[in-house]
């Protein structure tokens, strides 16, 4: 048989993702260089993002609050493999870091970048503190990362 | 009603089935499993099917799928479930035989993840919130790494530790004619391979693959070697990753929840004692060691030392993985079907050269998404 045929699509395809009531708030916290959590009457949790509904017991998460802009580290990766990122269509720049931040007052924890590069130098239970951009425009973005307090 | 497993077929996974299209790579997996059951297309009277569709791009797939799995004119349902689509495939297959309204059921999953041209971890990406999390999240292979950065923290495990786990799997899949990845690697290859998401490094994780597997359920076996259905369990996880990783950041809890399930409808009480070969779906080294704890073959942080003791080893006496594995073998779609028929095969005695002696049980997991897990025990009498 002679060389088989696989035919190539490079769609660009377009999505607009809604953030919904209480993630605008969220978003336009951040544009304050605010963090804001949701409370669960009933369980009782407190989790970033704030959502309507609590993911644990299903209460209805009627309040909102303000959470301090730190917290505990409590895991990390430096990722350091190429990969096309799906929002842009292009490769995402390597290395960086990230890793998931408790908040002071909450029960969850939050994704997000750390300013640190080195793995080496990070470790479980490590303090951190939300750093944002000086120009922020109410969007994920206006976090810049988490940086280490100690 | 009682369900038996007395069919599986699949391909011989590989990197690139260019030879093929997805419905001739399908067809392979549904000849291999009709022939191992003894039947002809008209003794199956539904089929469950499903792969992960944003790898390919290709949606509503069970119509694309039809022509390899012989469903047209018949009840086809599809299962996408990421992950755990395979195992969640042979779960609603086996509910739709249990329930007595369908005699015989097929589930069939496939994938040929050489259609994304490499960029598995894109897709992945796009299964995840797309507003708080994906500009994060590097796939599962940096998902996998938080959770090896946990237990790594937690009981101090070394990378030498870790990378046993796929040292024996090569092994084993060396054994295996279905296996993607057969060429030995020792432990020193494993901790010098690039780095892809610390604490995992390129050999710690699984590949990907182009295959398919079908794997045929009844009430009515008749004379056919079977693999009975005793525990069958699923626990879904958050839609975050921060909230599966909340607080203590117990990443395994839904494997021990589905295990604890499968063990109480099987009627076991000592798993390390009572499964004699375990097919667990183990997409890096790290969360091998991880889900062995989550499954009670041994305390936590024991794990290294299990694999070490050599009683994960085909002629050990917990084994683990005799085909080699997802780390060996990774068609996603089916990926998790293919931890059943494994399992299956080991009941049935027809494992060939991967063959465990005298298997009277065997269990089979899933995993996929936000940490989700599937469990499926398997055994010689119903």
């Amino acid at each position: 048989m002679s060389e088989p045929i696989a035919v190539r699509a490079t769609p660009e395809l377009h999505f607009r993702y809604a953030a919904g009531r209480y993630g605008s708030l969220f978003l336009r916290g951040l544009g304050e260089g605010r963090i804001l959590a949701s409370r669960c009457a009933r369980c009782p949790r407190t989790l970033v993002p704030p959502r309507v509904a609590c993911t644990h017991c299903f209460g209805k998460m009627e309040e909102i609050v303000e959470v301090p802009p730190r917290g505990t580290l409590l895991a990390f990766t430096l990722v350091a493999f190429p990969f096309l990122d799906p929002f842009t269509g292009v490769q995402r720049p390597i290395p960086y870091c990230y890793g998931m931040v408790q908040f002071e007052g909450t029960d969850n924890t939050f994704q997000y970048f750390l300013s640190e590069k080195d793995p080496s130098k990070l470790r479980v239970g490590q303090r951190v503190e939300a750093v944002f951009n000086e120009v922020r425009k109410g969007e994920l973005g206006d976090l810049l990362h988490f940086r280490a307090l100690e | 009603m009682n369900v038996a497993i007395i069919g599986c077929g699949q391909t011989n996974h590989r990197s690139r089935r260019l030879d093929v299209s997805a419905p001739e790579l399908i067809d392979e997996a549904v000849q291999l499993a009709l022939s191992d059951a003894r039947i002809g297309p008209d003794g199956i009277d539904a089929i469950v099917v499903g792969n992960m569709e944003h790898f390919e791009g290709i949606h509503l797939s069970d119509l694309w799928a039809v022509e390899g799995t012989g469903g047209v004119g018949k009840p086809q349902i599809k299962v996408a479930t990421g992950g755990t689509t395979g195992s969640s495939l042979a779960q609603a297959a086996y509910y739709l035989v249990a329930s007595g309204f369908y005699r015989t059921v097929m589930a069939v999953g496939w994938e040929r993840l050489s259609d994304s041209e490499g960029e598995t971890t894109t897709g992945i990406v796009t299964a995840f919130d797309p507003i708080y999390e994906r500009p994060t999240l590097a796939g599962a292979v940096s998902g996998l790494a938080i959770l090896a950065c946990q237990y790594q923290a937690k009981f101090k495990t070394r990378a030498e530790d870790a990378a046993l786990v796929v040292v024996q799997a090569r092994e084993n899949a060396a054994r295996n004619p279905h296996a993607h990845l057969t060429k030995p690697v020792t432990v020193a290859d494993v901790v010098k391979s690039p780095l892809l998401s610390s604490p995992i490094r390129y050999l710690d994780m699984c590949p990907t693959s182009d295959g398919a597997c079908a794997v045929v359920f009844t009430s009515d076996p008749g004379d056919r070697k079977s693999a009975w259905a005793r525990g069958v369990a699923s626990r879904h996880n958050h839609t975050y990753l921060g909230d599966v990783a909340e607080g203590s950041a117990d990443f395994k809890h839904t494997l021990k929840l589905a295990a604890a399930e499968a063990y109480r409808l099987a009627g076991m009480s000592n798993p390390r004692k009572e499964i004699d070969v375990v097919e667990m779906y183990e997409p890096c080294t790290w969360a091998a060691l991880d889900w062995a704890e989550a499954l009670g073959l041994c305390g936590p942080g024991e794990a290294a030392g299990l694999w070490a003791s050599g009683a994960t080893r085909l002629d050990g006496d917990i084994p683990v993985n005799p085909s080699g594995g997802v780390l060996c073998t990774n068609p996603i779609g089916a990926t998790g079907l293919v931890r059943v028929a494994e399992a299956a095969m080991q009941v049935r005695g027809i494992a060939g050269a991967r063959q465990v002696d005298g298997v009277e049980t065997a269990m089979a997991t899933g995993f996929g998404g936000s940490f989700w897990n599937e469990v499926m025990i398997l055994g010689a009498k119903p």
